[in-house]
């Protein structure tokens, strides 16, 4: 038997160990839900909002720690109204002060992350505290799979359903707000969303490389197509992709397993720098396009 | 867009001592009248005239600071305005198709499908601007004057019965502003409102049987030929200027009405 799985790299570990299965599992559920709204973070021009909104959620979470222990529907729920309420209060300050968006998400996301880590600190060891920021794919339960395939085919039933809301929202807002009342939800139910996803990517990949999952398969995507539907359906192949090589080369030169997917991610968004028909090498070669009618 | 129904000829806006301003410093003064339904209307005058600031508040985007615009027979939601400088990220990964066919929100919303007729519509629509054989490019890859071009074709499939346009053919050639000046024509000829702001006054000349002259207050009002006239535009540029014998327009006593 082990013979015979020999001859399929790619696929034995898979095959032989159920933490590896689960943890491919999670990750395609993390690509079919989190990637696309990454790919809607990036073309708002949010993806370091995405990065300080994966922050915040950790007080949530480190509450729902210090009351129920590394349990997962506490810190779930904990994360949910801790990315949701800075959310809510970053938007708020941004619309009702002279204070800009950037600057109000930055400022709530640097509370919430040093409350977050004083909270653990004060009740957990630097392990708890590894988990929660660096996450543990190889170690995902059935309840966590679960989660995450739950929270992944919500996200895609609502993206969707407000895809065409979304789409205008992202490339002409301001015509959104004059045709439709419809703007402010489609912008709280895409940081709706966002926060949903983030939650689902701590538990595989923590609150520090969660966005990683979103933003380096959308990046890369863009630099292959100019239309939304491909450019979804490449990134969430990419987020794939990645998962899976970086699950591989963790088991085969023995590296931690969430590092090594986001580096696989980013390898992938170099090389499609360099070879994308978008990126800045290969846009130069190409012909002049723009005037061909 | 489709010929709108014929409707009765009074007025579709109506202007009641109307002031507009930013941060309580007034932009347009006392403004009183009426546009009848139908109208092909430029308003033109030196910048800082108060006639994007007028565009605005008629598309309901600035709360007056004095008076009131009604809007006679026709929704907020039913104006299609196009702004001076377009509000779109043109370097969203959207195809020209798609682009245009935004403008049936009002039809098919969110959830609304593109059937066979509507399909129709949107082709026609990206026909009439000129710029059919480009349905599949990205919004990004078009010139200033193609994306002008979609633009007005969105307005087009808005079949608004109320269309503002703010400084139109700003960075557009001359073939652009012929092809998209048809086009307003035609929409004028199907019994829309047109109310454009421009800056060429050989342009407003030519394409305009009304006209309304602003320098932060009414100048004149009325048929193109006799509202443009030296002595009008004069007064305007002194106005604007802060030199006129209204120059003290800022404590609003020139309650003129528009004709």
């Amino acid at each position: 038997m082990s013979e015979t799985l020999s001859a399929f790299p790619l696929l034995s570990p898979f095959i032989e160990f159920g933490f590896m299965r689960r943890a491919l599992a999670g990750c395609l559920a993390l690509s079919l839900g989190a990637t696309p709204v990454g790919v809607f973070l990036m073309l708002r021009r949010m993806s370091l909002a995405g990065d300080a909104m994966s922050h915040a959620i950790l007080p949530g979470a480190a509450i729902g720690y210090l009351i129920a222990g590394l349990s997962l529907p506490a810190m779930t729920l904990g994360g949910l109204v801790a990315g949701l309420a800075v959310a809510v209060l970053a938007g708020g300050v941004a619309r009702n002060t002279v204070i800009k968006e950037d600057t109000s998400l930055a400022t709530f996301y640097l509370l919430s992350l040093s409350a977050g880590v004083l909270i653990i600190s004060l009740r957990g060891s630097s392990v708890d505290l590894l988990h929660v920021l660096f996450g543990s794919v190889l170690a995902l339960d059935d309840a966590a799979l679960f989660l995450l395939a739950g929270f992944a085919s919500l996200s895609i039933v609502a993206l969707a359903l407000g895809l065409r809301l979304f789409v205008l929202e992202g490339c002409d807002p301001a015509f959104l707000a004059r045709i439709s009342r419809l703007g402010p939800v489609a912008h709280y139910g895409f940081m709706v969303l966002l926060v949903l996803n983030l939650v689902a990517g701590f538990h595989a990949l923590g609150t520090l490389m969660a966005v990683g999952i979103m933003i380096l398969p959308a990046a890369a995507a863009r630099l292959w197509v100019c239309d939304i539907g491909p450019l979804l359906v490449i990134a969430v192949g990419v987020a794939f992709a990645g998962s899976l090589a970086g699950l591989l080369l963790s088991y085969y030169i023995n590296l931690p397993a969430g590092p090594a997917i986001v580096l696989t991610l980013g390898a992938i968004y170099l090389l499609s720098l360099a070879i994308g028909p978008l990126g800045p090498l290969t846009s130069r070669w190409r012909s002049g396009w723009h005037f061909e009618r | 867009m489709r010929p709108l129904a014929p409707g009765p000829a009074g007025p579709i806006l109506r202007f009641e001592n109307l002031t507009l301003g930013y941060n309580r410093h007034p932009a347009v003064h006392h403004l009183r009248g009426e546009v009848a339904a139908g109208s092909l209307l430029a308003i033109v005058g030196p910048n800082g005239a108060g006639k994007s600031t007028l565009l605005k508040a008629i598309a309901g985007e600035l709360r007056p600071l004095q008076g009131r615009i009604e809007l006679i027979g026709v929704q907020r939601r039913q104006i299609a305005y196009l702004t001076q400088q377009a509000t779109l990220d043109n370097s969203f990964p959207i195809v020209v198709h798609d682009f245009v066919a935004m403008g049936l929100w009002r039809e098919i919303g969110a959830f609304g499908g593109l059937d066979r007729s509507r399909r129709r519509r949107i082709a026609e629509a990206i026909d009439g601007v000129g710029l059919n054989g480009l349905e599949a490019r990205p919004i990004g890859a078009l010139s200033g004057g193609q994306l002008q071009r979609a633009l007005f074709a969105r307005v087009m499939l808005q079949d608004a019965p109320l269309v503002l346009l703010d400084e139109p053919y700003g960075a557009i050639d001359a073939a652009s502003v012929r092809d998209l000046a048809a086009v307003v024509r035609h929409w004028h000829d199907e019994g829309r409102t047109v109310i454009v702001v421009l800056h060429d006054l050989s342009h407003v000349r030519q394409e305009y049987p009304e006209t309304m002259l602003l320098a932060r207050e009414l100048v004149a009002r009325g048929d193109t030929a006799s509202v443009l006239s030296e002595a009008n535009l004069l007064r305007a540029r002194h106005l604007a200027e802060g030199r006129g014998d209204d120059a003290h327009a800022a404590v609003c006593h020139s309650d003129q009405d528009v004709a």
